[in-house]
This record gives C-alpha cells, structure tokens and sequence, in this order.
C-alpha cells in the first residue's frame, strides 16, 4: 500500500478511537453536574451514588481521551504537513485557542473535580465539576469551528497558494458550524444516555436494587427520549445544509446516481461505482426529493455532475445507513422506555435487555456520522482549497505502517481494558460492599 | 532588519512562548515520568500508592504543556513543525505509545480488580513513563545534531536518551522529598543522591557536543565579549551541582527542613540547560536549516493568537497556583470523595 493510503488509515484509526471519549466526557460532565446538584439540592443519598459510581467512568473515559488526544495534536505534522503550510493561518489560531481556553481549563480543575471532595469547600467542587464539563464543551466548540470550516471554508483569500485570514467572524461562524456542532452535541447527549441507561438496566437486571439504579435509569431515559428526535430534526437541517454547499457528498449518501425529480428515498442498495447504479434497491418513491427539497417533484443532484470528483460512494452511502438506522432505533427505544416509565414506574424486562443491548449504541452511530461526513468530502481535505493527498508528508509507507500496527494494538487491548473496567466497576457496586461514606460535604 | 515591524518581533516572541511550555513541560512532567521510572525501586503497595497520590492531580495539566508547546510550534512556524516532527516521526510515534500507557495506567490501576491486575498496571506505567523519557532524550540527540545521521550521531541520541530519563529520576525524587516524609522520603534523597553525578555528566557532555554542531555556534560560545556573557552559565551549572550534591548528603534534615530546595535546584538546573541550547541555536528552529523568521506564520494569525495567549495565560497561572495550594503539603492517599 502507498504511504497516502496509509497516512490516511493511521488518522483515520487515532480519531477514531479519540472520538469514542470525548462523546463520553462532553455530555458526561454536564450529567455529573446535574447528580451533584441534585446531591446538594435534596441531600437524598442516591444522588451522591449516582455521583460517585459515574465519576469514575468519568475519570477512565476522560484518561482515554486525554492520552488519544496528545496523539491527535501530534497527527497534523506527522502525517499532513502540507495542511499547516496551506491553511495554518486559519487552523493555526484555533487550535491554540482550544489549547488556551479549553484544554488547560479541563485538565487543571479535573484533578480539583475528582480528588479535592474532602479538601475544598462544597462550592468549588461544584464549580470545578462545572468548569470542566464546560472546558470539554469548549473544545468541541473549537474543533468543530476548524472541521466545519474545512468543509464550508469561507473568511479567506489566497495568496501563493498560502490561505491568509480576511474575516474571523466568517470563519468561526462558517455555513455548517451551527449544524455540526449541535449535531456532534446532541451525539454526545445521546451515546451518555444509552451508555447511562444501558449500565443501569445492566445492574438491575443482575438484581442491583440500589434507588440510584433507577434514578440513573431514569435520567437516561429521559435524555434519549427527547435527545433521539431532536436529533432527527438536527440531522435533517445539516444535510439540507451540506446539499447547499456539498451536492456530491448528499448525492453518495442518497446513492442517487442521476440529478432529476422525484427521487425515491433508497433504503438499501448496494451501490456499484462501475456500473454507476444501485443494486438490489429497495426505496421510497418520491422520498428522497420530499426529504431534501419538501416537494413530490423536487430535483435532487445525483452523482453525474461530479463525475471523477465525487467521494466513494459505497462507503459513505453504508455508513449514512448505519447512523440513520441507529437514530430510528433510539427513537423508538427512548420514546417506548420513556412511556413505560411514565405509565409503570419500571420496564419490563425485554426492554431492559433491550437497553443493555444499545449500551454502546451511541458509539455506532458518531462513528458512522464522522465517517460519513469525512469521507464524502474527499478527495478535498479543505473543501475547494486543498486535496488530501496535497496534504500528506514524505514519511515512508514502512514507517507509516510500522507505527499503525503499533497503534492499533495498544487501542484494541485498551478499548478490552475500559469495557471491562467499567463492567467491573458495575459489579463491584452491586454488591453493596461500598458503602457511602458518612458526613459528606455538599 | 528593522526592529519594530510586527513580521520581525512576533516570531521571537512566539519562539519564546514555545520554549518557555516546553521547559515548563519538561520541568513538570519530568517529575511526574521520574516518579514513573522511580516506581520499581519500592515494593510496598502503600508506598507505591503515596508515591502515586504525589502526582496524581497535576500529571493531566503538567502534559498539557507538551499540547501547548507542539501546538505553538505548528501554528507559529508551521514549516519547522513539518520537517521536525517527519525527522522525527518514529520517536515520537513510540513517545506517543509511551504516554499513552503512562497517562492510562492511573486510571487502570486504582480501579484493579485485584493486586494481580494491579501489579500489572504498574508495569505498563513504569514502561510508558520510561519509553516517554528515553524517546524524548532521543529526539533532544536528535535535534541537537540537527537530524543528523549515521552511527556517531546514533549513539549520541542515545547517550543523550538515557542522560534524560536519568535527569527526569532526579527531579522525579526532588518531588518525592518534598511531597513524602519517613521511610518513602529516606528512599527518595537515596535515588536523588545517586541520580545528580550522571545527570551532571549528561549536561556536561551534551553542552560539550552542541559547539562542535556548527562554527556559527562555536563562535557564539567562545567568541570575546561573548564569552564573557556567557560564562554565568556554566559556573551557576557547576555551583548548583555541588550545592545540590552536598544538601543531598545530609538529609533529611531536622524539622523537614531545606524540603522543597532539590525541586526547586532542579528547576533551575533544567532551565540553565535550557537557556545554554536555547542561546546556541537562537535564531534558527530547525538546527542551522531555518530560522524563526523564515518559518513563521502570518502576522495577523500570531497577533489573534498572541491577544489570546495575553489574556489567558494569566488565569491559566492563577488557577495553576490554586490547584497547587489545595493539593500542597504531603501527599496523601488519593480518593474521589
Ligand atoms: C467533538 C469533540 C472533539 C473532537 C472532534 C476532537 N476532540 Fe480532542 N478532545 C475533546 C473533544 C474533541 C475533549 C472532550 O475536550 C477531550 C476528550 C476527553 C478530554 O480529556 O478532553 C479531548 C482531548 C484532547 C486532547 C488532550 C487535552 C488535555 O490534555 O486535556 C488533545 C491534545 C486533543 N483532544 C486534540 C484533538 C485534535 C487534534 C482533534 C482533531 C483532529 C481532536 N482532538 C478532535
Ligand atoms: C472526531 C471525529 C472524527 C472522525 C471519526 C473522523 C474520521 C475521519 C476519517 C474516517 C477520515 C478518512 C477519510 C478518507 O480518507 O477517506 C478522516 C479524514 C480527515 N479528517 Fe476526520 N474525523 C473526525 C474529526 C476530524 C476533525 C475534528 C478534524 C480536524 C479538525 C479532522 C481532520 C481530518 C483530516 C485532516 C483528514 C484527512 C485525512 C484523510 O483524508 O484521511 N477530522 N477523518
Ligand atoms: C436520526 C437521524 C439522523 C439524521 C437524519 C442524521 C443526519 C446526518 C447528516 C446529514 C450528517 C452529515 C453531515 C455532513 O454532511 O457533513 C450527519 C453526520 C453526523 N451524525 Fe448524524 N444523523 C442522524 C442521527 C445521528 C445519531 C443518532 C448520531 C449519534 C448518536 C449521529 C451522529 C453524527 C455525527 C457524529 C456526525 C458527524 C459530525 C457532523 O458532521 O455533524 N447522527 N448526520
């Protein structure tokens, strides 16, 4: 394989694995919030469990993504130093303020958050927990800025082929910003609440009758009940908004080979990029121009205008069905686990193995999400101003390779690692041999 | 050149930002890897979770410098980031591997299912905090040299490899005299005591090695008036060694007293080091290839940064400071609640 391909798996695998921590800690930290101020407000014991059980995953998730994330910022002059020559003007600056106001912010007051309970005042633990869950809120912010700039880049002349910044304003607020970050939110919101729900259905099911199972449950529930449907809503004004400014990426991921009217809305398929066609359709007639355009008739871009310059179609045409697929599932399971709840005060038992089973459905989904979204820009890194491969560096394809084998097995033992720890730590606290400790602060 | 066009000054000053995190990298993650390296040397189980609970809550905002310090390097002189980190991309692919290890073994240690499972945590973490200090010194050998290649140079890196997770067990013990007390702190004076002569010779022999990388530099050291300047270096150097060296000898002292005096001499011995290589390659950041100015960034991109950096580094150093106060004194036992 060319050192390209290679450079591209490589990046391609770290922020994979770096993504999986941060859709954890981002809406994790605002949930850790939420059961201390619960604690503080009603003194009622479960929260503080709750508290106490969630801060750890909290803590392992939060390692995982620090460590990840060293390797992310490290990725950009390994592998694509050609990006930072190009358009460091623009990328340059934003990532040194996710560095300055995110990063330093979320790492200082984490070690406050998880060790200083005994050693400050209620109130600055409070402050610290809330701190950090708004540093990793800001780094996502940040990141998002420079990815959704890479895909609408706007702001920017060229000089020499060198991007030079002309408005900031534009920059940050580029044309897809407000989608992919409300999006990537509302992701994280939804992979905590079946990972919250999941556990909890997990412990019960073993017999664990502690009232915090219940109220994490709950609080699960209710995060993906109205999170899954708000997400639908979120999902469909971005890809309205990447028709606008990437036609070629909608048109794979509609596996829509033709522009006309009337386009059905394919359910499966497999798309043949020799024969230019689906195989094996089944559709909705009209569904796709409904969808994208509100109208029965409406035109829809299809693959033949990009002829030579469009993404892989196969595989951001899968990965859209796999996302899409997965946030109808959580709609159902969220809305029916909802009802139940508020019906019966308890779930059946099917339901409950049903969300022990959509545990880690969250993660699914984000991965198929940025899957498609960064592969149905290629072949343009920065979307009409810089190619991949104009990107990549001159290290050789052995290295490249060498290190990828490295990389790929450190994360397959630690992804074994953290699951099991975190179903261990689930065990260990049904079996009551943890009690709380008396005369907490609040 | 004129000295007042903001394309002249905004790259020194960005190259001293960046030097100033990475010597505050080194400095503060050094003694978290030094603990790392120092690790294997206790038995005790309590011994190793006090000296543990002595990092605990800063190593996450002590690494965080190294994501400043590369980060300032890519955005300020984006064309020295690509040559540097494709010359060195191994090394820092395994340094990576290394703190990776090292950052998640905390995490996986102290919720362990048994003493098994811990134990074997505790390997992971000696290994990454050792692979992280010796692929750094590597790269430090590699860059004095400018990347260059061949056995010689090979072996320097090397040399200057182990010279490194050599200094960063010093300054990892320094923070263990401070931070323990009895039996932990008797053990950590022993490493210190063992550690500075080696460390000595490693500074000694790298400063030794960087005149002869170019005649700009020899020049630079042993040019007239210039050596004059310069000669407070080496001296302060060699008084702070001896000073260290003795202190070592007779503690601890009564009352705990003189505790904090090894961080703090190792601090400054790290930054005299530092200020020596940042002297000798000033104003190039690839060794003899490029200078600040030729790699540089737009102005209007390192003015927006240089406003933020301005505005936020000071609160970074105040919560820094705060997080200092409220997990100062002696280490004990860390828990959640
Ligand atoms: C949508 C969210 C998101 C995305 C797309 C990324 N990150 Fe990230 N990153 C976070 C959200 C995040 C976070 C939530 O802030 C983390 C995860 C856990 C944590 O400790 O902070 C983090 C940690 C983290 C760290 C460690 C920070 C520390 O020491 O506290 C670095 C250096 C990076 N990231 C760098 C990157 C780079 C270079 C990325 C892209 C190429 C990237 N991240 C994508
Ligand atoms: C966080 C979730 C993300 C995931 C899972 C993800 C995934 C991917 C994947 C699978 C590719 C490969 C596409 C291909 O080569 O066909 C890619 C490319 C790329 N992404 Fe992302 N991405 C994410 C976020 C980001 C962010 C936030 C940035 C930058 C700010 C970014 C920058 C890049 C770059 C530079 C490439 C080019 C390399 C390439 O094409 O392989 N990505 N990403
Ligand atoms: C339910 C219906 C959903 C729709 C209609 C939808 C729609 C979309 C679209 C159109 C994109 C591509 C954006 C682009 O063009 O770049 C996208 C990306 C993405 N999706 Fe979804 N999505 C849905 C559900 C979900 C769910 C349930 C998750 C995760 C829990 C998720 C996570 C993501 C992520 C992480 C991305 C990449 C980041 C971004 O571009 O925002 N999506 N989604």
């Amino acid at each position: 394989m060319d050192a390209l391909i290679l450079a591209r798996i490589q990046f391609a695998a770290n922020i994979s694995f770096h993504i999986l921590f941060p859709t954890i800690t981002i809406a994790l930290g605002w949930v850790l919030l939420f059961f201390k101020l619960r604690f503080n407000a009603t003194g009622d014991d479960k929260w503080m469990d709750a508290y106490r059980f969630w801060v750890k995953v909290f803590a392992l998730s939060f390692a995982l993504g620090v460590v990840s994330g060293i390797t992310m910022s490290f990725q950009f002059g390994t592998n694509w130093p050609g990006f930072m020559e190009r358009v460091g003007n623009i990328a340059g600056p934003l990532l040194a303020y996710e560095v300055l106001t995110a990063f330093f912010l979320e790492a200082t007051f984490l070690g406050i958050m998880l060790f200083g309970f005994r050693r400050v005042p209620g109130w600055v633990h409070t402050g610290a927990t809330f701190l950090v869950a708004f540093g990793t809120t800001m780094s996502a912010f940040w990141i998002l800025v420079l990815n959704s700039w890479m895909h609408t880049p706007q702001g920017f002349e060229l000089r020499d082929g060198v991007a030079h910044a002309t408005d900031w304003w534009a920059i940050v607020f580029n044309p897809s910003m407000p989608y992919r970050l409300s999006h990537m939110l509302m992701a994280s919101v939804l992979t905590v609440a079946f990972l919250l729900a999941g556990m909890s259905a997990w412990r019960w099911l073993r017999g664990d009758r502690a009232p915090s199972v219940m109220a994490v449950l709950r609080t699960g529930v209710v995060m993906a009940a109205v999170g899954a449907p708000t997400q639908l809503l979120l999902g469909d004004m971005h890809g309205l908004n990447t028709l606008e400014h990437q036609p070629a990426k909608v048109a794979a991921m509609e596996g829509n080979w033709e522009t006309r009217g009337g386009v059905p809305l394919v359910l499966f398929a497999i798309p043949d990029e020799q024969a230019r066609e689906n195989r094996f359709e089944i559709a909705i007639p009209y569904g796709a121009s409904l969808v994208l355009t509100h109208r029965f008739d409406g035109e829809v871009p299809g693959l033949n205008q990009f002829r030579g310059a469009h993404p892989p179609v196969a595989p951001v045409f899968y990965a859209f069905r796999v996302m899409v697929g997965t946030g109808m599932l959580m709609i159902g399971v969220g809305l029916l686990s909802a009802f139940w709840l508020w019906r019966r005060g308890t779930l059946p038992r099917l339901l409950m193995w049903g969300l022990v089973g959509m545990t880690f459905s969250g993660w699914v989904a984000t991965l198929a999400g940025w899957y498609v979204t960064e592969i149905g820009r290629q072949p343009w890194l920065v979307h009409g101003v810089l190619t991949t491969a104009q990107a990549a560096g001159p290290v050789p394809a052995a290295s490249i390779g060498a290190t990828l084998a490295m990389y790929l097995i450190l994360y397959v033992l630690l992804l074994a690692a953290y699951v099991g720890t975190i179903y261990r730590l689930a065990a260990k606290a049904s079996g009551a041999a943890d009690p709380l400790p008396k005369g907490l602060p609040a | 050149m004129t000295p007042f066009l903001p394309a002249d000054w905004l790259p020194v000053i960005f190259a001293g930002l960046m030097a100033l995190s990475i010597l505050l990298y080194v400095v503060l993650d050094g003694f978290d890897l030094g603990v790392g390296i120092l690790l294997p040397r206790v038995a005790a189980e309590a011994d190793r979770d006090r000296m543990i609970a002595a990092i605990g809550p800063f190593w996450d905002a002590n690494e965080t410098w190294l994501v400043l310090g590369v980060g300032l390097l890519l955005v300020a002189f984006p064309s020295a980031h690509g040559i540097i980190l494709t010359e060195l991309y191994l090394p820092v692919a395994v340094m990576l591997a290394g703190l990776t290890l090292r950052g998640v073994a905390f995490e996986f240690r102290a919720k362990a299912a048994d003493l098994k499972q811990k134990r074997r945590w505790d390997h992971a973490f000696v290994a990454g905090s050792l692979i992280s200090a010796l692929s750094q010194g590597w790269m430090l050998g590699r860059y004095v040299l400018g990347f260059a290649d061949g056995w010689a140079a090979a072996g320097f890196a090397a040399m200057a490899a182990v010279g490194l997770a050599i200094a960063y067990a010093f300054i990892g013990a320094a923070w263990l005299i401070w931070r323990t007390e009895g039996d932990l702190q008797r053990a950590a004076i022993g490493w210190a005591r063992l550690a500075i002569w080696p460390m000595g010779i490693g500074i000694l022999l790298v400063s030794a090695v960087t005149p002869l990388v170019s005649s700009r530099i020899f020049d630079r050291w042993f040019a007239f008036p210039e050596v004059l300047a310069l000669a407070p270096l080496p001296i302060a150097t060699a008084a702070l060694l001896l000073g260290l060296g003795s202190l070592l000898r007779h503690m601890p002292l009564p009352g705990d007293a003189l505790r904090r005096v090894p961080f703090w001499g190792a601090v400054a011995l790290f930054a005299l080091f530092f200020a020596g290589l940042a002297w000798s390659f000033f104003p190039y950041v690839v060794p003899e290839r490029l200078t600040i100015w030729q790699a540089a960034s737009a102005p209007e991109s390192l003015t927006l940064i240089l406003a933020g950096a301005i505005f936020v580094l000071p609160v970074i150093l105040a919560y820094t400071f705060l997080a200092w106060r409220i997990f100062g004194g002696k280490a004990r036992d860390l828990t959640y609640y």
